[in-house]
């Protein structure tokens, strides 16, 4: 490969590029540059994500796989791609003031961050299994040490244990289902699997039943899918509060942007037997993390269950499967995004005095302390109630009536049911808010002060909330656009 | 020569070797070993897939296994070392500070 020709490839991942240098970067400058201990990286990553999502925007989809069939720049990777790019950006802005309050500012977590979204962007990118493995990797282990950097927190040190256990041993069943895929077919490239399978009827081979069945326990423990959700909740309560808003967001759309891409695009031959496995899967999740999230003291805790829910929810798309399902997919999974980054970016504003902390006495009367955090968390919980004009109604809208057209309306009655019974514990957060509390002590009347990056990223993802709600003609449009790849 | 289905019993036997491990045991380093045992089972078989098509990318793909399954120890082991300074155990079972 010539230099020119390496060059040409590498515009192809310019997004990754630039997040990879920001992140470096940002090491040295903590190591060698009186910056590090000013607390000024956080800005340097921020300007790194926006430099990433300017990169990925002028970057052209050629759709193209470069680099000897490893990853590909299209309209889908370039959607997923922006998503992930918000949530960072909205993560990084949260986390500004958060680290300094803490009392742990560090250079390498804005750099983790970064590693993190790089190997989630890959794995949107990646055509050929050895870069799904190694996007799911990086962002895995990066996240990891995110989850544990509090070192001397004990519920920190509990949730970062349980995380790189459950992660590595989910690890293991993916790549032996991998190893599978491989033997059945004799490539690793989706490519490779297409032409050797065809896409049309139904074909039966044990390793290749097998080795899909494996891939997809794989991906069920990543997404957090009932029964692989076990490690959720405590790995979710005990993390940081914008890093549990990163790896619900983040991790999310980028497990399932490669979910469908190995499924819809590598193994469609097989999908008469994964199809209602991933049916069985998207009911069972939905119900049992609303049913879970009912009564749960800990808004925190209760976020952590909705959020398995709206895995399910992202589900019903995925098995809607057409060319509307993968829009509605990704519709949802912006919407998704916006809402629950600005649903955890409250709580990071709230913990931040010990004013309101985690549980749901804790925000109430937070309507009359702060008008503005009240209203910004009204707009996120009526959004993952889905009530519109929100974004969150737009995206269940489109993922039912997405799935209703495949024929799938039992499902869909399933979900409708589920989303009524999550209205009841959403809206007991906006009634709390509303409320004036009983005991209405000296401190708990006291104003909640806003930093600039919270305000920021918390005006940010109110407007896109509302901007998917009310004109989703332009997002719906690149949503289409990106699904029409996946054909 | 050892038959396909030779490498494919031994790998699916360390392979469940290492879920039993993850499950029973509650040592958190014995269950981190464990999953090397899976990721190696899935090494081993992708090496005798590899030799059975006679194409490489099966022995390609477990060179970076390797190397992803050393970061993932060192990240491992280091939670383990910064628990163990507040828990003074590694014992899962008595690590249950979040309820669930």
């Amino acid at each position: 490969m010539s230099v020119v020709e390496a060059l040409y490839q590498c515009s192809g991942l310019l997004a990754v590029l630039v997040l990879f240098a920001t992140g470096v970067l940002i090491l040295l400058l903590d190591a060698f540059s009186p910056l590090g201990r000013k607390g000024r990286l956080g800005s340097v990553a921020v300007a790194g994500t926006v430099a990433a999502w300017f990169a990925a925007w002028q970057s052209r989809t050629t759709g193209e796989a470069l680099f000897s069939q490893m990853v590909v720049w299209d309209r889908y990777a370039l959607f997923v791609t922006s998503v992930i790019l918000a949530g960072a950006l909205l993560v990084l802005l949260l986390s500004l003031d958060f680290q300094r309050r803490e009392g742990a500012e560090t250079g390498e977590y804005h750099a983790l961050v970064l590693f993190a979204a790089t190997g989630m962007i890959l794995m949107a990118q990646a055509v050929h299994f050895i870069m799904v493995f190694l996007g799911l990797e990086i962002l895995s282990i990066s996240i990891y040490v995110l989850v544990g950097l509090p070192r001397h927190e004990r519920r920190a040190n509990e949730a970062a244990l349980k995380y790189v256990l459950l992660g590595g041993f989910a690890s293991g069943f993916f790549l032996y289902g991998l190893t599978f895929l491989y033997g059945a077919t004799g490539s690793l490239t989706m490519t490779g699997l297409t032409a050797y399978l065809g896409t049309g009827g139904p074909v039966f081979n044990t390793y290749l039943l097998l080795g899909t069945a494996l891939v997809l326990v794989g991906f069920a423990f990543k997404l957090a899918l009932v029964p692989f959700h076990l490690w959720t909740p405590d790995v979710y309560e005990g993390a940081p509060t914008p890093v549990t808003a990163y790896m619900a967001v983040g991790v999310k759309a980028a497990v399932l942007a490669a979910l469908v891409r190995t499924f819809w695009e590598a193994i469609p031959a097989v999908a008469p037997h994964w199809n209602t496995a991933l049916w069985i899967l998207a009911a069972v999740t939905m119900t049992v993390g609303n049913v879970m999230a009912l009564n749960q003291p800990s808004v925190k805790r209760m976020l952590a269950f909705s959020s398995i829910a709206h895995a399910g929810y992202l589900l019903v798309a995925v098995v809607a499967g057409s060319q509307s399902g993968v829009t509605a997919l990704l519709v949802y999974l912006l919407a998704y995004t916006v809402m629950n980054v600005g649903a955890f970016g409250v709580m990071v504003v709230g913990q931040r005095k010990g004013v309101a902390g985690e549980a749901l006495v804790d925000f109430e009367g937070l309507g009359f302390r702060s008008p503005f955090l009240g209203a910004a968390m009204a707009l996120f919980v009526f959004s993952l109630a889905g009530i519109p004009p929100t974004a969150g109604f737009l995206g269940k809208l489109l993922v039912f009536s997405a799935a209703v057209e495949a024929g799938y309306t039992w499902l869909v009655i399933v979900a409708v049911i589920n989303s009524v019974v999550a209205a009841y514990y959403y809206l007991r957060v906006v009634i709390a808010i509303y409320r004036r509390p009983q005991t209405a002590e000296a401190g708990s009347m006291e104003v909640i002060e806003l930093s600039g990056g919270e305000r920021a990223a918390l005006i940010l993802a109110g407007l896109l909330t509302l901007a998917v709600g009310v004109l989703p003609q332009h997002f719906w449009q690149m949503a289409r656009h990106a699904a029409l790849v996946l054909g | 020569m050892v038959p396909l289905h030779g490498y494919l019993v031994v790998s699916a036997l360390l392979f469940v070797i290492g879920v039993t491990g993850v499950l029973v045991r509650r040592n958190a380093i014995v269950i981190l070993m464990c999953i090397e045992l899976m990721l190696n089972a899935a090494n081993l078989s992708f090496v005798a897939f590899s030799r059975e098509l006679q194409n490489l990318s099966g022995q390609i793909f477990v060179f970076f296994v390797m190397v992803v399954a050393a970061a993932e120890v060192t990240v491992g082991l280091a939670i383990i070392v910064t628990l163990y300074r507040n828990w003074k155990t590694i014992h899962v079972d008595e690590i249950r500070m979040l309820k669930g």
